[in-house]
């Protein structure tokens, strides 16, 4: 018996859009007071009706195209129907029988992952329980916050053809980029402005199995742990001589475990007809070759560039692509500084542990691009060891204080002359005479150490290659 | 005469002369409403001090020389038409207290115009039925028989200017609830072509249906509001931009040489009340000595109509009716949990005949009953359409009775929502058709009660439909006969 887990995924992008999908107020909600980015339209008030952002719709034809997709000439909004207290009009502006864009692919890892759909729609507001946890169990009362009500979201729908939740990863991974890259989504997962939700089936021999659709995978990692977790689950029954039920399950993430969330049978029936206070849309060709000519460099064509022009190799690629701000920081660093392949390894090595450390923002870490030059052309003229480049790095950025400032003012000069180091050497070999009988009863492990011990007398200002000369020769004489 | 019962563009020379100042006409109108409301019910909110205070701006406005098209004129809104910071009920308990914080475009045009706004009329709740006797407020009665209803849903609106309650209405027709009303209480209503008028701030019913359209007293005045409601507003997308005529010239036609008018047999068969038949076939004489030609012709889907707006209607209903669950504005009934507030909140809060139609509109949307029922109605009503398409290669307008019956008594149909929705059914292929039609006071029953006829268009020739009525009016008597005219 073969088992093959199948994979389909759902992913929300919120648009990168000034102002809602159906009115004018602004799409920029996270950390807003409840309640102040709304209007009759997005409040869904009795009498109000939708007039559709041509940004939004730019937007989303951006990405449709950039997923290879073929773009419908003529499409239409539709309305899905349902009670909850965060949609204010009881009934979501969606597409459904013709969305904007069909039959496309992103390549993952050499395969075709085919995308069946892209699709616009508008978001919907946020509960707010007052509970300890945030969560609805337990709470008295609700509040509603309509201030993402309205704000645009493309829905792109992929065809079941993933095969592992590490590809499922990569592949949201690279959809993220993309929508960096083409400028129409911040792609944060956290913040929720990308959002997935994958259905997942396993094939005995070949044959589909019965489906069921995880939701609430809020991070990378939470699709793969979720994704592994769910196929375990639908192996486990399988090979028990059990079936799957179809259902809704979601991923809880602090568990590490999905739970059902409902069944077929609870199923909406979301009632969808056509939206009449839209008419339908018109997709003109000049549009849609607008748009391609304006379309910004894609994260393959990047990294390919990269590779060819630099010289890069695929796994500094992938790092470096892996959000577009990275990437955006690494191409400017190059266009100030050249260097490709030293910089690309400063940056992956150094500046995002700094980063990291210091709770920075590549964003906002422009400033230190003069510094990572003068550090490397410190380093290159010799007058700092590659060691003391790396702290001066650092503090550089941490201080922000120039390099060079900081060389001088702590002394931290290489020290290269054979005369100075003679004497750190001498001391260093006085005092550690266990160490020099090691080496010279034969262990070339002894050496290493000795080296150690000076650059620490030094400060770590020797220039290592020297002391080793001078190590080397001091050694010989006592032998 | 009394002034309350004077057109607006007479009203208008007056005050423009000096003659008489816009109170003295509010003076005539809230005179008028006290002496009759009582018995009418025709408003769900009077507004008598903001008109007061309206009226002193507009008089400042007119000082200024500025052109003011309503200048001072008294008008009524149904009260389905948000107007900010004034509760819009719809006639239902679901909307109590919800003041709109925003005014919708026609209002804004109104007051822009000079209007002044005395009240919100009563209708049916959320404008559906036929008789205004569905209202939360308690039922509207006709000025000519308080017996009988006045026609609905714009029940409110029809009996404020008959009856001198009101100089100028705004009511909305969604299968007829401007004309009907007009016809059952002699005035003139007009349903203007899907996309003159914005329906931005008319609170919705059937969307691909809706229009706000004029209650007027004569035709001369039905353009004078249209001219200031009609043409593209960027807030609804499904108003459409064009030139537009002045529609007050089109009221200077005398004569209808060379126009061919269809009577479509299929609206007079015996199931018509003999007084309409009478009308109708006077009416046809009155445009043949006009110089028009009256040819039959046929509209073959017709009798579909009416059960096709009776799925596409309540489809689009099921939805707009939807946010109305008790969380954001309006009623909301205690329970203990969500699913039980929204059952309470809606359970208590529409009335009987609001709740049949979400039933029946989310039964036909429902999957496995989407197809033969939703998808079937709009495919006949493409066949309706066609049917109107063909008929105006020959003919230029179509004649038929408003309604096939005069008013009604009240309480007679109530009981009965076929005998009730089939009041509707020469009105109901014009919405469905999205073209435009008015309804013009055509003659009097035995018993003294108005009979509207109806003229059909071309979609956007509002123009031409004004004048073959205005046509109409000056060959006839009828329409100045007013029911509390002294």
């Amino acid at each position: 018996m073969e088992l093959k887990p199948v994979i389909g995924l759902e992913i929300h992008c919120q648009l990168l859009t000034k102002t809602k999908l159906f009115c004018s107020c602004p799409t920029d909600y996270v950390g807003r007071e409840p309640n102040t980015i709304v209007c009759p339209v997005c409040l869904g008030l009795p009498g109000s009706l939708p007039v559709l952002n041509k940004e939004a719709l730019k937007l989303a034809l951006r990405a449709a195209l950039a997923l290879n997709c073929t773009i419908l000439k003529k499409t239409r909004f539709h309305r899905k129907n349902y009670f909850y207290p965060d949609l204010p009009k009881a009934y979501q502006i969606s597409q459904y029988d013709i969305p904007l864009a069909v039959n496309g692919y992103l390549v993952i890892d050499g395969k075709r992952i085919r995308i069946r759909r892209v699709h616009m729609e508008e978001d919907a507001g946020k509960l707010v329980h007052p509970t300890k946890t945030g969560r609805l169990e337990g709470a008295e009362y609700s509040l509603v916050d309509f201030n993402r009500c309205g704000v645009p979201l493309i829905e792109i729908v992929t065809e079941p053809d993933i095969s592992s939740p590490e590809e499922a990863r990569n592949f949201v991974m690279e959809l993220r980029s993309l929508v960096q890259h083409l400028g129409v989504s911040d792609g944060n997962m956290e913040e929720g402005s990308l959002r997935c939700d994958a259905n997942i089936s396993i094939s005995v021999d070949g044959k589909f199995g019965t489906k069921t659709e995880i939701k609430n995978m809020n991070s990378f990692k939470a699709i793969e742990r979720a994704l592994a977790y769910e196929i375990n689950r639908h192996m486990e029954v399988i090979l028990s001589g059990g079936e799957v039920i179809q259902e809704t399950r979601h991923w809880d993430d602090s568990k590490g475990i999905t739970t059902s969330l409902r069944g077929k049978e609870e199923a909406h029936d979301y009632r969808y007809f056509p939206e009449p206070d839209l008419l339908p849309l018109f997709i003109s060709d000049e549009m849609v070759s607008e748009i391609s000519k304006t379309m910004p460099e894609l994260p393959w064509d990047r990294r390919n560039r990269w590779k060819m022009d630099f010289g890069l190799g695929d796994y500094e690629v992938f790092v470096l692509s892996s959000s577009k701000v990275l990437g955006d920081f690494f191409d400017a660093c190059v266009r100030e500084i050249g260097k490709p392949k030293e910089v690309s390894n400063w940056i992956q090595v150094e500046l995002l542990r700094i980063v990291d450390d210091l709770r920075l923002k590549i964003e906002d870490c422009y400033f230190a691009i003069p510094y990572l030059k003068e550090v490397l052309e410190l380093l290159e003229k010799g007058v700092i060891n590659n060691q003391v480049a790396k702290a001066v790095f650092e503090e550089s950025i941490r201080e922000r204080r120039a390099p060079i400032d900081i060389v001088k003012s702590k002394g931290l000069e290489q020290v290269s002359d054979e005369e100075a180091l003679k004497d750190a050497v001498k001391r260093v070999l006085e005092e550690n005479e266990d160490a020099v009988k090691s080496y010279l009863s034969g262990k070339d492990k002894a050496f290493n150490f000795l080296l150690g011990q000076v650059m620490k007398v030094t400060k770590g200002k020797a220039n290592p290659a020297v002391v080793r000369k001078v190590l080397e020769e001091e050694l010989k004489a006592l032998s | 005469m009394e002034l309350c019962d004077m057109p607006a563009w007479k009203l208008k020379e007056m005050i423009s002369k000096g003659e008489i100042g816009p109170e003295d006409v509010l003076d005539s109108v809230f005179n008028r409403i006290d002496a009759v409301e009582g018995t009418l019910n025709s408003y769900i909110t009077l507004l008598r001090d903001s008109s007061y205070a309206q009226a002193k701006e507009v008089k400042r406005r007119l000082k200024e020389g500025e052109s003011l098209p309503l200048g001072g004129i008294p008008i009524a809104i149904k009260d389905i038409i948000c107007t900010k910071g004034i509760e819009t009920t719809c006639a239902s308990k679901i909307l109590k207290g919800f003041r709109p914080p925003y005014d919708a475009t026609v209002v804004a045009r109104v007051k822009r115009a000079g209007g002044i706004i005395v009240g919100k009329t009563n209708l049916d709740e959320f404008a559906m039925g036929s008789s205004t006797e569905n209202s939360a407020f308690g039922p509207t009665r006709n000025p000519w028989n308080p017996e009988t209803v006045p026609g609905g849903s714009s029940g409110g609106s029809a009996a404020a200017v008959a009856a001198g309650e009101a100089i100028l209405a705004l009511g909305s027709d969604t299968g007829g609830s401007v004309r009907q009303p007009a016809a059952f209480c002699g005035i003139v209503g007009l349903k203007p072509t899907y996309g003159l008028v914005s329906r931005y701030g008319l609170i919705a019913y059937a969307s691909s249906l809706d229009q706000i359209g004029p209650m007027t007293k004569d035709v001369k005045d039905c353009a004078l509001l249209l001219q200031v409601i009609a043409g593209k507003d960027d807030k609804d997308s499904t108003s459409i931009k064009l030139n537009l005529p002045n529609y007050l010239e089109a009221c200077e036609v005398k004569d209808l040489k060379g126009i061919k008018i269809g009577l479509p047999r299929e609206c007079v068969s015996e199931s018509i009340d003999r007084s309409v038949a009478r009308v109708i076939e006077e009416a046809k004489r009155v445009f043949e000595k006009l110089g028009a030609k009256v040819v039959e012709i046929s509209l073959p889907h017709i009798e579909y109509a009416l059960p096709t707006y009776y799925i596409i209607a309540p489809a689009e209903a099921s939805s707009n009716l939807a946010r109305y669950d008790g969380v954001q504005y309006g009623l909301r009934l205690k329970a203990g949990s969500l699913r039980e507030m929204y059952l309470e909140t809606r359970t208590n809060g529409f009335g009987e005949e609001v709740k049949r139609r979400i039933m029946i509109g989310t039964y036909v949307l429902s999957a496995g009953y989407y197809d033969a029922f939703y998808l079937k109605a709009l495919k006949v009503r493409r066949l309706v359409k066609e049917d109107f398409d063909e008929a105006f290669k020959e003919v230029d307008y179509i004649l038929t009775p408003t309604s096939p019956t005069p008013a009604f008594k009240i309480g007679e149909k109530i009981d009965d929502p076929i005998l009730m929705y089939l009041s509707d059914v020469f009105t109901v292929p014009v919405n469905l058709a999205g073209i435009c039609a008015i309804s013009i006071n055509g003659g009097f029953s035995d018993d003294g009660l108005p009979i509207g006829i109806q003229i059909i268009g071309r979609a956007f020739d509002e123009y031409g439909v004004l004048g073959v009525a205005s046509a109409f009016e000056a060959e006839t008597e009828c329409h100045s006969r007013r029911p509390y005219r002294r």
